[in-house]
């Protein structure tokens, strides 16, 4: 590559049903680097593709939660391997996003690596540490087993623009949740380049659904859309967070109010056990 | 057919001594309301009023809570397997009392004495031992090596089981170290103003379970008393969302027990006599008070018209009347306003199209009562088949293929429960699996178990009760 030669630059477009369309409002917005400098233009999402990103959820819902969880697990791991592949670039993306050093940019993919794997095994190990056998006091076989909550709006965490999105993303999908995934509003390129990854390991179009753009503007009509499920607000400050808890009330959303974590620490299985419901099945026994 | 008569068989009322009037239950104490304010509890199957209760106001509350939260120290302190054996001092005083408190029971809610004796309070004693047993064993329940306590637990509960729904929020919360205000439905506190007295014979350290009785009202004041760390609500869904919206954006942790509109559904090579049995228990029972009633029938087209004669020679063997009468099937509807609510939807169901059928049956002069109502030709876009009646109605609807019977069933804000009857094992997995419900009866309906976590799907609420998975509720997790 010669030293003059003009670098092709890439146009980040909103990851919808496994598509990538531009935002229907024609909307862009200016992201640069943590001094200032210009590096791309992203899509400003509207209500509208906030509300398409639901649609293309809800259709895929019913295959990716009747997929086994093996197949699932299969398909998280597909996400790591292409990670793997592509890590200069996300190294490159996630300084310019955080302004961090390589250094400290390499650590981060590399954990977002590592954490894609970790929730991998978790596919077909949730419904054994989260369902019962339950010795109830009669003839009847009695069986609870944990079901993915369904839609699930996820506000990714401003501070952390990719192992921070990964740690929301990942155990929600795992269990078989369907997700539209607000990137970090000052950091958004990490995430739509990410879309580029998922759409690449054989993830169902529409399981994951990437908008970029104003957190509060599209997380709005997603709290109040009667079509989700449940809502993740580790991106909201605390005055968003409390709005949106409110709207998310008008269909009983199940929230999961924004607190302080430390994304390079272990996880544990707080976010991965939260976007479920047990599901209780009664039977008489008798020959 | 011959109808048979039988004597009156009235369970006596002399087991049970109603004091002329209740205080509020705060710090281990009965207190007047501050301001004085009192009402009057009924017995729904004669309008005699049983007793005066206080009306708790917001100093009241305010009151309770402090107590609680005082007693919260030392209680949360004490060794596990010292809360365990004060739950099962309760558990066996509830054994103990159990006559006196099924007739209690009848008589300010209505129901049926023979629920409320085999039941109501067979399982309230049940829930009191179950989680007796894990109150020392926390560290094994799954959710870390010690797991804490959130600490004042608000509760409110709803007025069809008064007592057992008392025991569902209460045992879950002590044996995990919390204390609580509990406010009891205003049409039954009576139960929870006994369980009261039971808290004393046990010897419970005071502040750590309170009992304030009122309306709505009451119950706004506890959601919003910024001295509370956890919400726990049976009722409507209404009430649900007004509580989901008032806790926003605090630290209370809430779990919901709402509303339902299940359906129950009858496959064309089901066994007819027990699903007839299993329909008729699933939406008369307690008078249809039930949040996971079947209230909607899906049957199969084909065996429609064989189910349906069954289903109503078998409804005009229900007995209505006296709650107290060990013959009775059915008891008295718990309120006036909860009868005129019944009404309305049924004759929603009338004027909107659907045909109303219900067998020839004397309803008592006095009290509150619903004969049993059966609506056929009902349709999905129908007002009883969408709203929760709440009440001893049937809407039945029907369907061809299992997949047709999953979009209906389905088709529901709620997602509380669901029944299958069907003979063939492979039909009722992909049913369950398929039916967004937190509980799926599979040839049985309305059955319940301490061990087994009861809570519903989308807007029947959020969170568990029973089993491992109730402790999660009260646990800071």
């Amino acid at each position: 590559m010669s030293d003059n030669r003009l670098s092709v630059l890439k146009t980040y477009k909103l990851f919808v049903g496994g598509k990538f369309p531009r935002s229907e409002s024609g909307r862009v917005y200016e992201v640069t680097d943590a001094k200032g400098k210009w590096l791309a233009n992203a899509p400003l999402a509207s209500r509208k593709d906030a509300r398409d990103a639901v649609v293309a959820a809800r259709k895929a819902f019913g295959g990716w939660s009747g997929a086994t969880a093996y197949n699932r697990g299969q398909i998280l791991y597909r996400v790591a391997e292409m990670l793997e592949g592509r890590r200069d670039q996300f190294v490159h993306e996630v300084a310019d996003a955080g302004g961090v050093s390589k250094s400290k940019a390499t650590a981060q993919v590399d954990a977002a690596i590592d954490r894609w794997v970790w929730y991998a095994g978790w596919s077909d190990k949730t419904t054994q540490i989260a369902g019962s056998a339950n010795p109830v006091a009669g003839p009847y076989f009695n069986l609870s087993s944990p079901e993915p909550t369904g839609v699930v709006a996820l506000l990714a965490p401003q501070d952390s623009s990719f192992l921070g999105l990964v740690s929301v993303i990942a155990p929600a999908i795992v269990t078989g949740n369907t997700t539209i995934v607000i990137a970090a509003e000052g950091a958004p390129l990490p995430a739509l380049s990410l879309a580029e990854v998922l759409a690449t390991s054989d993830l169902p179009g529409g399981v994951v659904n990437v908008l970029s753009g104003r957190t509060a503007e599209i997380a709005a009509p997603l709290a109040a859309h009667q079509d989700v499920n449940a809502i993740d607000l580790a991106g909201a400050d605390p005055e968003l967070a409390t709005e949106l808890e409110k709207a998310a009330a008008e269909n009983l959303k199940r929230v999961l109010r924004p607190q302080p974590v430390d994304w390079t620490a272990d996880p544990g299985t707080g976010r991965l056990l939260t976007f479920l419901e047990t599901k209780t099945v009664w039977h008489p026994m008798g020959a | 057919m011959p109808v048979f008569e039988y004597a009156p068989a009235p369970e006596s009322r002399a087991v049970v001594d109603i004091a002329p009037s209740y205080g509020l239950f705060i710090d281990g104490e009965f207190t007047e309301a501050g301001d004085g304010k009192v009402f009057k509890t009924l017995s729904p199957s004669s309008e005699e009023a049983l007793s005066e209760v206080a009306q708790a106001g917001v100093e009241d509350v305010d009151r309770a809570v402090k107590a609680a939260r005082k007693a919260f120290e030392t209680w949360s302190a004490l060794p596990g397997a010292e809360r365990a054996k004060y739950l099962f001092r309760i558990a066996r005083i509830i054994q103990e009392r159990s006559r006196e408190l099924a007739v209690l029971e009848s008589l300010d809610n209505g129901k049926p004495i023979r629920e409320s004796r085999d039941a109501d309070l067979p399982l309230v004693a049940a829930h009191f031992f179950y989680y007796a047993g894990w109150a020392d064993k926390l560290a094994y329940a799954g959710y870390g090596a010690d797991p804490r306590p959130l600490g004042v637990a608000g509760q409110i509960i709803p007025w069809n089981f008064p007592l057992l729904m008392l025991a569902w929020k209460i045992a879950p919360a002590l044996a995990t170290g919390n204390t609580v205000v509990l406010k009891p439905a205003e049409t039954t506190p009576l139960s929870a103003l006994f369980f009261a007295d039971i808290c004393r014979q046990a010897g419970l350290p005071k502040g750590v379970v309170n009992i304030v009785t009122g309306d709505g009202s009451t119950g706004a004041e506890l959601v919003a008393h910024p001295g509370i760390d956890k919400v726990a609500f049976t009722g409507s869904t209404e009430v649900g969302k007004a509580i989901a919206r008032t806790v926003a954006g605090t630290k209370k942790k809430v779990t919901l027990e709402l509303g339902g509109k299940a359906a129950n559904i009858v496959f064309d090579d089901a066994p007819i006599d027990q699903a007839v049995e299993g329909i008729i228990g699933g939406i008369f029972f307690n008078q249809g008070h039930v949040c996971c009633a079947g209230s909607r029938l899906l049957v199969q087209e084909s065996v429609q018209d064989e189910l349906l004669d069954a289903l109503k020679r078998r409804m005009s063997t229900l007995r209505v009347g006296d709650p107290l009468d060990k013959n009775t099937d059915i008891g008295a509807i718990n309120s006036a306003e909860q009868l005129a609510r019944i009404r309305t939807l049924a004759d929603a169901g009338e004027a909107e199209g659907a045909e109303r059928w219900a067998p020839q049956c004397e309803l008592p002069s006095s009290g509150y009562w619903f004969a049993p109502t059966l609506f056929t030709g009902v349709t999905q876009a129908h007002r009883i088949a969408r709203e929760e009646i709440f009440g001893p109605v049937l809407s039945v609807l029907t369907f061809r293929t299992p997949e047709e019977a999953v979009a209906k069933a389905n088709n529901t804000p709620y997602g509380l429960s669901a029944g299958i009857w069907t003979e063939k094992g492979s039909r009722i997995l992909w049913m369950a699996n398929k039916l967004r419900a937190g509980v799926v009866w599979s040839n049985t309906f309305n059955k319940f178990d301490p061990a087994s976590p009861f809570g519903g799907y989308k807007e029947s609420g959020y969170g568990r009760e029973g089993g491992r998975h109730g402790l999660e509720a009260y646990l800071d997790v």
